[in-house]
């Protein structure tokens, strides 16, 4: 590899890598902020402007807390426990393009940590460790609480991971490839989306996204009434907060996957115009790269929106009981999935038509409203006698 | 009940719609989203304070009356009344020349509120008979740290000739910052 290509390179993977940490910090001040606003408060204000030292604040407190770590604990499992959190959290972000390309004299670098061929894969592969994180923290502290939470988030994981690979399969078959560059190529045009030829697989996604995060209304793993803490029970101090930090990455991470897979990942309406007119105007190095920034930011853009939805979403919906969470898991999404597999396929080998799935949303709203108008009323508000 | 908000409670089967949660949960974006863009309840404490109403019982004050003189007899209801026994004081005789001081015979040569003990519940001020304690409702005690800033005497408790305390005064409000930050009543 020439010297100038590895400079560019190692450059952007060291962005990438400071832009996921900085994003996933302050993350906890938006969740902060965001929580406070829906609920008719103002939020951290008093740490810097706007609160905005509140992250490194937190942080602060975090480390100077006692580690400690319990006697009849595994030691080293115990420490592993959050440094495999935060590796795997980190690692999945290396795939996602946040761009185009980088044009330098003669080179065409990609703004991507690595180009691979199976990146879907990889980022599955990836996701499916998270879970060693959470399991080996859970066991080595040597608690039955933490071990329950440990094995609920397994669980959990496994279950809708099935579903969020199925979910996937229809837009492999689509692409006809695993690379995450390609699947965004493949989305020029605003209705090339994913999220419109495949609105189906796009909620089945995000549903499992949100299990896969741990996040509301799935954050089974965590709960003070029935588990005393969660999995992070015995964990005190920046062990703690890796844990709670990595949760945060995998919310970006999560974001931008959405986002490249469904929403065109740095795709905007009228790109080419654009792209063509700043490299008309501005010359061919020059103008294409700042097309690619104004790319990278639109994909920032959805990532951010992202972000806050699911925020958004936590701070609406209340968590779902554990054997309702396997109940939609696998009664539901799973199915939904093969379904929506199954129809992609049929609408593909019948002349490429990409929109099939439409037919099951189509479907189902015309079930759930006759079944709607059918159902029995409910009885008006009985008023008590006084 | 007293709302009229109560909802009986069904068992019935959950509908299609219901099962697929989605159009529950759109709606319910749509509360909190509405809720992202309203007016913030909170009141920046510190530098903010709300106005605590005409009633508040903050601070002691031991009145004069209309001459300047002060009313307080010495003559220890509020001390009997006190349910937390903060008051105390030491009566004493007016002496000749000292009518323009005090307004009877027999005044409060020492009075003391020990604010550590107070729980200002205002039974002193219902206790009186002269109407000369009363708890201000524009002002609160200031923190103390220190164990001898506890015990509040005449000269922090008698009001200033410059300063009059006035209860009725619906004019009266603790801060002019008030309604800013803070929802409208009603």
């Amino acid at each position: 590899m020439e010297l100038t290509v590895l400079v560019i390179k190692s450059l952007v993977i060291l962005a990438v890598f400071g832009i996921t940490l900085l994003i996933a910090t302050y993350s906890t001040y938006a969740e902060r902020k965001v929580a406070a606003f829906l609920q008719d408060r103002i939020g951290p204000n008093r740490a810097g402007p706007y609160g905005l030292l509140q992250p490194i604040a937190d942080a602060g407190k975090m480390f100077f807390k006692e580690d400690f770590i319990p006697a009849q604990a595994s030691k080293w499992l115990f420490i592993l426990g959050p440094c495999l959190a935060m590796l795997t959290a980190l690692m999945s972000s290396a795939v996602i393009p946040f761009g185009d390309s980088i044009r330098y004299a003669s080179f065409d670098v990609p703004v991507q940590g690595i180009d691979v061929n199976v990146g879907v894969l990889y980022v599955f592969g990836v996701v499916s460790l998270g879970v060693y994180g959470v399991m080996i923290g859970g066991w080595a502290s040597n608690n039955k609480f933490s071990l329950l939470g440990a094995i609920r988030a397994a669980s959990q994981n496994i279950s809708y991971e099935v579903a969020l690979g199925l979910s996937i399969i229809a837009i492999l078959m689509m692409t006809g490839s695993l690379s995450l560059r390609h699947i965004v190529n493949e989305q020029n045009g605003f209705l090339q989306w994913n999220v419109f030829t495949q609105p189906l697989g796009f909620v089945i996604f995000l549903t499992c996204a949100f299990a896969e995060c741990n996040r509301t209304p799935f954050d089974l793993p965590e709960c003070e009434t029935e588990l005393i803490g969660g999995y992070h029970t015995e964990y005190s101090s920046m062990k703690l907060g890796f844990y709670l930090f990595a949760e945060y990455i995998n919310m970006f991470t999560s974001s931008a996957i959405i986002s490249t897979l469904y929403f065109g990942g740095f795709q905007y309406p009228f790109m080419t115009q654009v792209h063509d007119a700043l490299v008309g105007s501005l010359g061919s190095t020059i103008g294409h790269n700042i097309a690619t920034g104004i790319g990278t930011a639109v994909l920032f853009g959805k990532i951010f929106f992202f972000i806050f939805f699911f925020m958004w979403v936590r701070w609406t919906v209340p968590r779902f009981r554990f054997d309702q969470l396997m109940n939609l898991g696998w009664k539901t999404l799973i199915p939904l999935s093969m379904l929506n597999v199954v129809l992609t396929g049929a609408g593909l080998l019948f002349d490429k038509f990409k929109y099939a799935t439409w037919l099951i949303v189509i479907v189902m709203i015309i079930l759930a409203a006759t079944n709607a108008i059918k159902a029995p009323r409910r009885k008006p508000v009985a008023v008590p006698q006084i | 009940m007293l709302t009229n908000r109560s909802k009986q409670v069904s068992v019935k089967e959950m509908t299609l719609a219901e099962r697929m949660y989605i159009p529950a949960l759109l709606s319910g974006l749509g509360i909190t989203i509405r809720h992202f863009f309203t007016k913030k309840a909170t009141i920046q404490y510190p530098e903010v304070k709300r106005y605590l109403g005409p009633i508040f019982r903050g601070h002691h004050v031991l009145k004069r009356d209309e001459q300047g003189r002060e009313r307080c007899t010495a003559c220890g209801l509020c001390a009997v009344a006190c349910p937390a026994e903060a008051i105390s004081m030491v009566a004493a005789e007016r002496k000749k020349g000292e009518e323009a001081l005090y307004r009877e015979e027999k005044y409060a040569a020492v009075y003391e509120v020990n604010m550590l003990r107070c729980i200002f519940c205002g039974l002193c001020e219902e206790a009186c008979p002269k109407q000369a304690v009363y708890l201000r409702h524009d002002r609160m005690v200031p923190i103390f740290t220190e164990r001898d800033q506890v015990i509040y005497g005449k000269d922090r408790l008698v009001e200033k000739l410059d300063d009059r305390y006035v209860r009725n005064n619906p004019d009266a409000q603790a801060t002019p910052t008030e309604p800013t930050l803070s929802r409208s009543v009603g």
